[in-house]
C-alpha cells in the first residue's frame, strides 16, 4: 500500500517531467534533482527527500508523450516513484519497461492526492474510496526485460551467449 | 489476408514469410541514427559490456549515424564536453555517418539523414529522438527510441520486442489553397485524431494529394505523426521517392518500394479532403489543440520561429521570404529563421533568401534545433508568446513555463512576422 502524492491530467508530456533545458544532464545517478523542475513545490519535495519511495503519481491518459529522452524516466526512477496512469505514450513506457521504473496501466483509474492505493498484479485497489480499477498487463516480450532486471542485464544476457556460442 | 507497408518491411527484416499486427518480432536494423543524447548510448553501451570480458563493439558502424543538432555550437561546458566524448567514440569505433558541428555537412539530423541518401524505402530506421518517424516520408519503417534501446541495437543489431504495429490508412484527396500546405494538413488530423489517437499505430497516407507532394511536404507529415501519438508515418514509395533519392540525395544503387497488399488489413480508415481547408494553428499548450486561424486570428505575439526538423526546408524558406520581401518585421516581435541543413543555408543564400529576411528584419540563425526544445538560444520572457513552425507546444517547450507556443505552417508565422499579430497569409493583415 502506498499512498498517491501527486495527481495529473491527461497527456503529461517529457517537457513538463524533464524540462528540455536540462537535457545535457544524461546521467541516471544526476537526472533525478530536476524531476518536474518546473513545478518548483513538488520538485521541491523531491529532493528534500520527504516524498518517501513508492510514492504513487496517478495520472490520466498518455502519460509520458512527447520527446523519447531517457531522463524523463531516470528522473523517476531516482525517486523510486511509482506511476498509475490511465495509459502510457509508447516511447515512455518501453523506456520505463527498460530502466525498471513501476508504471501501472490501469484505465480509469481514479484518486485524489492523499488516498491509499493498493497494488496487486490484476488490479488497482483505492483503499481510501473503496474502487477498484483493473490493470492493464504487458506484452509477455515486454516481461522478458523486466524479468532480466532491465534491458541492460538483458542485452548483456543475449551478448554473452552469442559470444559464448561463436567460441564453440 | 494481405500486409500492410510497415507488415512487408517487418516481415522481411526480420526473416519471416508474413507478420500481423500484433505479433512481437526482432527486425534487423538498417540505420540506427542518435543525436548529443549519443553520449547517453555511449554510457550505456558501455554498461552493457561491463564485467563480459568482452571488448566493445557495435554490431555494424556502417549502419551507425551521429548527428549533432540539439546544442550546436554547445551552449555550455556539460555539452561540448558531452559533444567532445562522443566525437572521441565516433573515431574510436570508426562511425563514418557522423556530422560535427559544420557548415558543409552539419545540420539537423531529420533533413540530413534523408539529404545524405541514408534511409532508403523499406528500410527499418530508429532513432533516440521521437521524430525518427519523419523518415517515413522515404517509405521506410522509422520509430523512436531511448538511448538504452539504442545501446542494445549497437550492442545486438537488431530493436529487441517490437510489436508489430497496426496501420491506420489516411486518404488525402483536393488541391491545397494558396498558402495552405502540408502543415496544415497534419495539424488538422492531429486536431481530429487527439495526442493519442494513433498510439501505438502507423499512419499509412495516400491518396492524390499525398502523391502530388515532393519529399519535403512528406517529411512535413511523416515528421508530426508522432504527434497523435503514432508509433511512426509512412508514405509508400513512389516516383518522387525515386526522383528525391537520385537528385537531391545523391543515391545510384537500386531503389525498390515497398507497397501494401490490396487486401491489407486497416484498424481505421480516415479520409480527408483539402480543398476546403484554411490555415491551423495548434494553441498552447497541446498540439492537438488544433483551431482554425480564425479563431485566434490577431493574438499578440513576440518571437516568430522559422525552421526545425518541421519547417526548416528550401520550400519552407522561400514560403516565408515571398511574404516578407521588400517589408519589414513589425516593431517589438523578433522573427528568427533556422534552415534545417548547411547545405539548405547555402541554397537560400544563393537564390537571395537570407538576404531578404535580414532586410526585414529576421535573424538566421545557424542550422541546428534552436529555440524548438528551449535549452539553447530564443528563449521566452514571461508572459511572451511565440507563433512558431515547428512541432511542439507543450508547457514550457521554449524554456519558460510562463509562456506561449502556438504552432503553424511558414506561411502563417511569415505573414504574422509583419503585422505582430496571428495573420492569415491569404490576406496578408490587409483588408
Amino acid at each position: 500500500m502506498a499512498k498517491v502524492v501527486l495527481t495529473l491530467g491527461d497527456d503529461i508530456s517529457t517537457d513538463v517531467i524533464y524540462p528540455g533545458r536540462y537535457m545535457a544532464t544524461v546521467l541516471p545517478s544526476e537526472t533525478p534533482q530536476f524531476a518536474f523542475a518546473d513545478m518548483t513545490d513538488f520538485n521541491g519535495a523531491l529532493r528534500s527527500g520527504s516524498v518517501p519511495p513508492e510514492s504513487i503519481l496517478l495520472a490520466g491518459k498518455n502519460f509520458g508523450c512527447g520527446s523519447s529522452r531517457e531522463q524523463a524516466v531516470s528522473t523517476l526512477v531516482g525517486h523510486r516513484l511509482t506511476i498509475v496512469a490511465e495509459g502510457f505514450a509508447r516511447i515512455f513506457l518501453q523506456n520505463s519497461v527498460n530502466l525498471g521504473l513501476r508504471v501501472i496501466a490501469a484505465p480509469g483509474v481514479r484518486a485524489s492526492a492523499g488516498d491509499e492505493l493498493e497494488i496487486t498484479p490484476g488490479e488497482v485497489i483505492n483503499r481510501t474510496t473503496g474502487v477498484r480499477s483493473a490493470v492493464e498487463q504487458l506484452p509477455p516480450a515486454r516481461q522478458a526485460i523486466l524479468d532480466a532486471g532491465g534491458l541492460i542485464a538483458y542485452t548483456r544476457s543475449r551478448l554473452v551467449a552469442r559470444a559464448g556460442h561463436a567460441h564453440v | 489476408m494481405g500486409m500492410t507497408v510497415v507488415e512487408k518491411i517487418l516481415a522481411r527484416a526480420s526473416g519471416l514469410a508474413a507478420v500481423k499486427a500484433g505479433a512481437v518480432v526482432e527486425p534487423a536494423v538498417d540505420l540506427a541514427m542518435s543525436h548529443e543524447n549519443a553520449a547517453l548510448v555511449v554510457n550505456q553501451f558501455l554498461e552493457v559490456y561491463k564485467d563480459t570480458g568482452l571488448e566493445p563493439a557495435i554490431w555494424d558502424p556502417g549502419r551507425v549515424a551521429i548527428i549533432f543538432d540539439h546544442r550546436v555550437p554547445a551552449e555550455s561546458p556539460k555539452t561540448a564536453s558531452n559533444q567532445k566524448k562522443v566525437r572521441e567514440f565516433v573515431a574510436r569505433h570508426a562511425i563514418r555517418k557522423f556530422h560535427d558541428i559544420r557548415g558543409d555537412v552539419g545540420g539537423i539530423c531529420h533533413q540530413i539523414l534523408p539529404e545524405s541518401g541514408y534511409v532508403r524505402p523499406g528500410a527499418v530506421v530508429v532513432g533516440t529522438d521521437s521524430h525518427t518517424t519523419s523518415h517515413g516520408a522515404l517509405g521506410a519503417f522509422a520509430f523512436g527510441i531511448g538511448a538504452t534501446e539504442m545501446a542494445s541495437v549497437w550492442t545486438l543489431g537488431v530493436a529487441v520486442n517490437v510489436e508489430v504495429p497496426a496501420t491506420i490508412k489516411v486518404n488525402v484527396r483536393g488541391i491545397f489553397q494558396p498558402f495552405v500546405g502540408p502543415k496544415d494538413l497534419i495539424l488538422h488530423l492531429i486536431g481530429k485524431l487527439t495526442a493519442q489517437g494513433a498510439n501505438y499505430k502507423v499512419l499509412e497516407f495516400h491518396g492524390e494529394t499525398i502523391r502530388g507532394l515532393p519529399m519535403s511536404g512528406r517529411l512535413v507529415i511523416c515528421n508530426m505523426a508522432v504527434e497523435a501519438g503514432a508509433t511512426a508515418g509512412i508514405v509508400p514509395a513512389d516516383a518522387e521517392t525515386e526522383r528525391y533519392l537520385r537528385e537531391e540525395a545523391g543515391v545510384a544503387d537500386p531503389v525498390m518500394p515497398v507497397l501494401p497488399d490490396a487486401d491489407a488489413a486497416y484498424v481505421q480508415v480516415i479520409d480527408v479532403d483539402v480543398s476546403g481547408l484554411g490555415p491551423q494553428v495548434a494553441c498552447p499548450h497541446t498540439v492537438d489543440n488544433v483551431k482554425n486561424l480564425e479563431h485566434v486570428a490577431g493574438t499578440k505575439v513576440h518571437q516568430i520561429v522559422i525552421g526545425s526538423c518541421t519547417n526548416g526546408r528550401l520550400d519552407d524558406l522561400e514560403m516565408a521570404a515571398s511574404l516578407v520581401r521588400g517589408r519589414k518585421v513589425a516593431s517589438n516581435v523578433r522573427m528568427l529563421v533556422f534552415p534545417a541543413s548547411g547545405r539548405i543555408y547555402q541554397q537560400a543564400i544563393e537564390r537571395g533568401l537570407v538576404a531578404a529576411f535580414m532586410r526585414a528584419g529576421a535573424v538566421v540563425m545557424n542550422p541546428g534545433c534552436g529555440p524548438c526544445l528551449g535549452v539553447h538560444e530564443g528563449a521566452l520572457g514571461d508572459g511572451e508568446v511565440a507563433l512558431s513552425t515547428t512541432n511542439r507546444n507543450f508547457k514550457g517547450r521554449m524554456g519558460n513555463p510562463n509562456s506561449e507556443v502556438y504552432l503553424c505552417s511558414p506561411a502563417v508565422a511569415a505573414a504574422s512576422a509583419v503585422t505582430g499579430v496571428i495573420t492569415d497569409p491569404r490576406t496578408g493583415g490587409m483588408h
